[in-house]
């Protein structure tokens, strides 16, 4: 009698435990699925400069890296560039409108909101994408602007008296 | 007197302009006069222009740099093989005109909050006259780019900076906002950024709590072309500025700087800055 209540008490212990698991896997389950994961903006047809996981562990260090340099070696055609990032990410939504940093569906704030890291790039930045001067646009028309003022200079025979 | 602003200059200002005007070297330290004794040989030509460095660029063969914008490849550091200046003549710059400074606040997105005494200005107009000839003057002023800036000097953290090709800049990550170099900057160039900033210009990043002045439009120049301001006085046909290459003999600036001549403003000071005037006359 004795053992055979040891057993029953085993038994129902192993069921207890075996449905707490069940009920644990349940609830982590429908957890995970109500976790708001951010939205992240993967332009179609193109890839990333580097790999996902190499980009999303050390993308600070790109930038990092390379903002020095443009600051002070003026060295400006570097791919890992926080302007080449936001160029490719922000991009206008069905409306036409592009979200601002402040709102969860831009791309640096969807994620950094959802890790609560901090950033203060767009303090100063631009946080959303607009046209680079291009070389070579300006040279030939500034040829012919300092031409024109040297002409204009020579033309009017005034020499500047110092 | 006013600035395009509407900001009274003071005293100091107007006495400072017009020491300009005939600025003679006055106390000439031992150190100056060592380095300047050095490179005796070259620098004869007149008080307060120091031509030793066009005469090292020609020595080193910066001749092949016939073009007075950049043509460095951009994956390549700046060297000191450059010397980007201005030379301002204002004679044709109008009284009253305020093309450049427009041109400039738009390149940078500066937007002032109407409070013309803390609002950030990279270039302004001023007016001079003089008060023995009663002769009027009107010219631009901004950052001069010297080539021993008193706020690279004094800057605590070093977010002050001249690059090798002669830019004076502020590197905002590093700036603390102290406003030292405010105090130190003879020409009143810098400002300091009181307020939140929106929109800003992809290639001028600026916010609050840094000191910001004229980048004599670094980006555009890092890609080949000229200051925002130079376009605009030569668009309006003004043709008031030039931009160049202050090492390159061949250059405009320096074949008008060799033609003409060019002052420095506060040249007692011996700063060797990368803008010129002509046409300081009394």
């Amino acid at each position: 009698m004795t053992r055979f209540l040891r057993q029953a008490g085993v038994l129902v212990h192993t069921l207890v435990g075996f449905h707490a698991l069940i009920g644990l896997m349940l609830l982590s389950n429908s957890a995970l699925a109500e976790t708001p994961l951010p939205k992240i903006h993967v332009p179609e047809g193109k890839e990333c400069i580097r790999p996902e996981h190499e980009i999303i562990r050390n993308h600070m260090k790109y930038i990092l890296h390379e903002r020095d340099e443009t600051m002070h070696e003026g060295i400006r055609n570097e791919p890992e560039s926080l302007a080449n990032c936001i160029n490719c990410h922000v991009t206008p939504d069905e409306n036409g409108e592009i979200a601002g940093i402040e709102s969860d569906e831009h791309f640096c704030n969807a994620c950094h909101q959802y890790a609560a890291v901090q950033i203060d790039c767009f303090q100063c930045h631009a946080d959303r994408p607009q046209k680079y001067i291009k070389r070579g646009k300006q040279i030939s028309s500034l040829k012919q602007q300092l031409n024109n003022t040297l002409t204009a200079r020579d033309a009017s025979g005034e020499g500047v008296n110092q | 007197m006013k600035d395009s602003n509407g900001t009274t200059l003071d005293t100091k200002t107007m006495v400072d302009t017009t020491t300009m005007m005939d600025a003679e070297p006055v106390n000439t330290s031992r150190r100056e006069f060592i380095s300047k004794a050095a490179v005796a040989g070259t620098i004869t030509i007149a008080p307060g222009i120091l031509l030793h460095q066009t005469a090292h660029a020609a020595k080193s063969g910066a001749g092949n740099l016939n073009t007075s914008v950049s043509t460095r490849p951009l994956d390549e550091d700046v060297s000191d093989k450059n010397r980007w200046g201005m030379l301002i003549d204002t004679t044709k710059c109008a009284n009253g005109c305020t093309e450049c400074v427009d041109a400039c606040n738009k390149q940078n997105g500066l937007s002032g909050h109407g409070r013309p005494q803390s609002d950030t200005q990279y270039i302004r107009k001023v007016s001079l006259k003089s008060k023995s000839t009663g002769h009027e003057l009107s010219l631009p002023l901004m950052c001069q780019h010297c080539e021993t800036a008193p706020c690279v000097d004094v800057c605590p953290t070093g977010a002050s900076f001249v690059r090798a090709d002669g830019i004076a800049l502020v590197d905002k990550h590093i700036c603390i906002g102290c406003r030292y170099c405010m105090m130190a900057c003879p020409y009143k160039a810098r400002s300091f950024v009181h307020e939140d900033v929106e929109n800003q210009k992809l290639t001028a990043p600026r916010g609050k709590g840094t000191v910001e002045a004229c980048t004599m439009c670094v980006t555009r120049v890092d890609n080949g072309g000229i200051p925002a301001c130079v376009e605009a006085c030569t668009a309006k046909n003004h043709n008031a500025m030039i931009f160049g290459d202050l090492k390159d003999p061949n250059s405009p600036i320096s074949q008008e700087l060799k033609k003409h001549g060019g002052k420095q403003l506060r040249s007692d000071l011996a700063l060797n800055t990368g803008v010129r005037y002509q046409g300081l006359n009394e």
